[in-house]
């Protein structure tokens, strides 16, 4: 398992490769978020992620073992970056390892739905008309709440 | 007792800043009491701590609902709901 949060710039194909050094996985699925030029009308100039130290990683090392009991799963890497950052630049990648690509699929989806959540970011955008923090939106709410048994979801009024 | 008190994003703005070590008067044994005792210093912390206001909170690094009880020694964190990914 490989968690980071960092504010360096990550790649990709070295994350894949470094992961799939087992022969016991059969399938890779990865995740990119990147940083658009738009958000809720807006054109966004630039970023800045804050984090809280600490709590990020052990948020995210507690998702990926929930995500490791509930899957099949053969190895995990989440890198979330922090700090200033524009449009077209990384964010945060998920690659998950396992035997087959059903786990696979689904642990990675379970995985960002989870940290858009759980994991203590918080972005503020820069825009013309100044600066301004990004709202946390319910569909990701309700994007981690479907990954819950049903008894636990929270009832429709 | 003392506890460490973290703020982030638009509350540390609000408030003016990141971090503090405070003693807790004997009365506050919760992170809603806690919330409660910030508010009443002053315009910036009532507003930004507003009892209506939806905040996340957390206790030694994990989230948590302010009815949770607080001892000597923790770390409690305010911060507005999450917006990574």
């Amino acid at each position: 398992m490989r968690i980071s949060v960092q504010r360096e710039d990550f790649d990709l194909g070295a994350e894949v490769k470094a992961i799939a050094r087992n022969p016991k996985i059969g399938a890779v699925a990865s995740f990119i978020g990147l940083v658009r030029d738009v958000n809720e009308g807006a054109q966004v100039g630039a970023l800045t992620l804050e984090h809280y130290p600490g709590m990020t990683e052990k948020a995210l090392r507690e998702i990926v073992e929930e995500a490791k009991a509930r899957w099949s799963l053969l190895d995990c890497t989440v890198i979330h970056r922090y700090g200033e950052l524009k449009p077209t630049d990384q964010i945060v990648l998920v690659v998950v390892a396992a035997g087959h690509r059903g786990d696979a699929f689904a642990a990675c989806e379970f995985l960002m739905d989870y940290l858009k959540t759980r994991a203590p970011f918080w972005k503020k955008e820069r825009t013309p008309e100044g600066e301004r923090w990004v709202e946390a939106r319910a569909i990701d709410d309700q994007a981690a709440e479907r990954w819950q048994p049903p008894a636990q979801r929270p009832v429709a009024r | 007792m003392r506890v460490r008190v973290l703020y982030f994003a638009a509350v540390r703005e609000q408030v003016g800043k990141g971090a503090e070590e405070i003693d807790v008067p004997a009365g506050v044994t919760t992170l809603a009491g806690l919330r409660a005792h910030l508010r009443a210093r002053g315009d910036a912390w009532r507003e930004a701590l507003a009892e209506g206001k939806l905040l996340r909170m957390a206790l030694n690094q994990d989230m948590v609902p302010q009815s949770v009880t607080i001892k000597a020694g923790d770390e409690v964190a305010f911060f507005p709901p999450i917006t990574g990914g």
